[in-house]
């Protein structure tokens, strides 16, 4: 279970975000979303320690994160940004190995159990036959697919993607987040993302998490969230939301700016 | 490139810079060949003339310029880790400048106190460092056009710096010039005997930093994910950095371009894992600035061209290339 409590942010003087709180339990996929500026990405940001938080606590089963090292965290949470860059010579199978780094000590080289787990890793997101491939000759999608990679050889409990989708086009945004899914399935991980479109959010989370102006607006299944109302006050649009009990999941379509 | 490859290439570069070392023995004014070289060090044959150009004058210049080389261009491969940035060069970034100030103080101003060179280098390149990243540094990192910029701050300062000391104590100048210029001329055993230890020491560091400049080169966030200390790991790295730099430009004064060229050519050769990429720069940083001395002394003999001065020529035209090729 990961729970953030009453975290507050501060940049330079300006509080981004206030008093913030909600959990995640173990197992579910929660989408963060919110207008640009709302402080979504860095309500991810600090809960991943890239950010500093003035007040307030992030648990991760029930162990505050800053009492953990570095190295301690980096075995059970794993970060993965909008864009990364891997060096220009690296292969997918060299990048996938730097994910056991936090599980070697300095010395200790890959053992024939780690190459198992970053075969794994590398079957998993579909990359095997580009596996001596260098990470930059890859197309946006399978470059996203090798850096998911590394996290995943990272063996971590929760996953956290600032806008893992933001670089793709549409048909390479939905095989990013199929196989965020999937590895949720199969490997029960937990996932937390910041995510822009509304419809996606709705599709592949659990639950979703609305930010404004740096508080918690809304909280809850995409069915209680993904409401005409809340698209209206959020992000001053009048749309139409199709929901059907069986599916539980709102499809919203977006009219027009409201007035 | 392959792992196997890679590894062939760096002990290719080591022998042939042991090769080139004893080939440059027997270069100079009185031409010794290669087997009365190596009669001389390994002590097969005895002539007293031999000894004392080879043991005293030759040998310890030769290996003081690969020592040399050695150590700044390790020191460059580390800087452009930790700035994460092709640019960073102990030269560029002002830290040779740095450490040349707080050495030109202690020769011109206060030659009492020449024990403590090397201490005057390491604490002005630090001081040099720390106003790159105090100057540089965004949140996001630094890019190549802010490390310039900061890089042409603290060298203009240390210039005007070394402006003033050169003319506060002019009388005492002369003794400093060949310094300025970075020159391997008259350094003998002495030099060496000064220089070896710490360089020694830098070096066994260096190996163990390999891991650390690895993931480091990956960017902040992602290192910071892998689980490191990224601050502390930036610190001591920048630290171990400034030492190898500082200890070059105490026993010998300013020598650029080569923390810069020699990284690059390696990364062209063996890639960009720092496995490879640190030995590779240590050989072809010997070989770099053994040929930069040798070609300096010989080339235009008697005249004995300082190998700061010869690295500089060849260092513009290859900067200029790079940007050209819009490595940078």
């Amino acid at each position: 279970m990961f729970t953030v409590d009453s975290i507050s942010i501060r940049y330079e003087q300006k509080t981004i975000i206030r008093d913030f709180s909600f959990q995640v339990q173990e197992g579910e996929v929660v989408s963060i979303i919110g207008p640009n500026g709302s402080g979504k990405s860095t309500l991810l940001k600090a809960v991943s320690r890239q950010l500093p938080y003035f007040a307030g606590k992030v648990e991760l089963d029930g162990v505050n994160l800053k009492s953990m090292s570095a190295k301690q965290i980096a075995r059970k949470m794993c970060m993965l940004s909008q864009k990364n860059q891997a060096p220009a010579d690296m292969t997918v199978f060299d990048l996938v190995s730097y994910g056991r780094y936090p599980h070697k000590k300095w010395f200790e080289k890959l053992r024939a159990d780690d190459h198992e787990i970053i075969e794994w890793a590398i079957e998993k997101t579909h990359l095997t036959e580009y596996k001596e491939r260098t990470v930059a000759s890859l197309s946006g999608g399978e470059s996203q697919r090798a850096w998911i990679a590394m996290a995943l050889a990272q063996r971590p409990k929760i996953l956290l993607l600032d806008e893992p989708t933001t670089y793709l086009d549409i048909s390479h945004q939905h095989e990013v987040l199929e196989l965020v899914r999937e590895l949720n399935r199969d490997m029960g991980m937990t996932v937390m993302m910041v995510l822009h479109d509304l419809n996606q959010a709705s599709y592949y989370s659990d639950r979703v998490v609305v930010v404004q102006g740096g508080e918690k607006a809304m909280y809850g299944t995409p069915g209680q969230v993904m409401t005409t109302d809340m698209i209206r006050q959020v992000y001053r649009m009048n749309s139409e939301v199709q929901f059907s009990a069986a599916e539980q999941k709102p499809r919203i379509h977006l009219l027009h700016t409201a007035r | 490139m392959t792992n196997s490859r890679s590894g062939f290439t760096v002990g290719v570069t080591f022998a042939l810079a042991v090769i080139a070392g004893i080939v440059a023995i027997g270069l100079g004014s009185v031409t010794v060949a290669v087997p009365e070289i190596l009669q001389t060090l390994f002590k097969s044959a005895e002539s007293a003339v031999n000894d004392t150009i080879i043991l005293n004058i030759r040998l310890p210049r030769v290996l003081l310029a690969m020592v040399i080389g050695a150590n700044i261009a390790v020191s460059g491969a580390i800087l452009q880790a930790v700035m994460g940035n092709p640019l960073a060069d102990p030269g560029l970034t002002g830290v040779t400048s740095g450490a040349a100030v707080c050495v030109l103080a202690i020769m011109l101003a206060m030659p009492e106190y020449t024990q403590f060179i090397p201490l005057a280098a390491f604490i002005g390149g630090m001081f040099a460092a720390t106003a790159v990243y105090a100057l540089a540094w965004r949140r996001s990192g630094m890019s190549p056009i802010t490390i310039i910029l900061a890089g042409v701050a603290v060298n203009a300062l240390c210039g005007g710096v070394v402006g003033y000391l050169s003319i506060m104590y002019s009388d005492r100048l002369p003794s400093a010039v060949q310094w300025m210029n970075g020159s391997l001329a008259a350094k003998g055993n002495a030099t060496l005997a000064m220089v070896l230890p710490y360089s020694i020491i830098g070096w066994i560091l260096s190996f163990f930093a390999i891991r650390k400049a690895n993931v480091i080169r990956m960017g902040d966030q992602v290192a910071m994910n892998l689980g490191e200390n990224v601050n502390r790991i930036r610190i001591m790295l920048s630290i171990l950095a400034v030492f190898l730099a500082a200890v070059s430009v105490a026993a010998i004064g300013m020598i650029g371009f080569v923390g810069l060229i020699v990284p690059h050519m390696a990364r062209f050769l063996v890639g960009s894992n720092y496995k490879f990429l640190l030995p590779m720069s240590m050989a072809l940083g010997a070989l770099v600035l053994l040929l930069a001395d040798t070609g300096g002394r010989t080339l235009f003999a008697p005249m004995d061209i300082p190998a700061g001065i010869l690295m500089a020529v060849i260092g513009g035209p290859y900067f200029l290339y790079l940007m050209r090729r819009s490595v940078l």
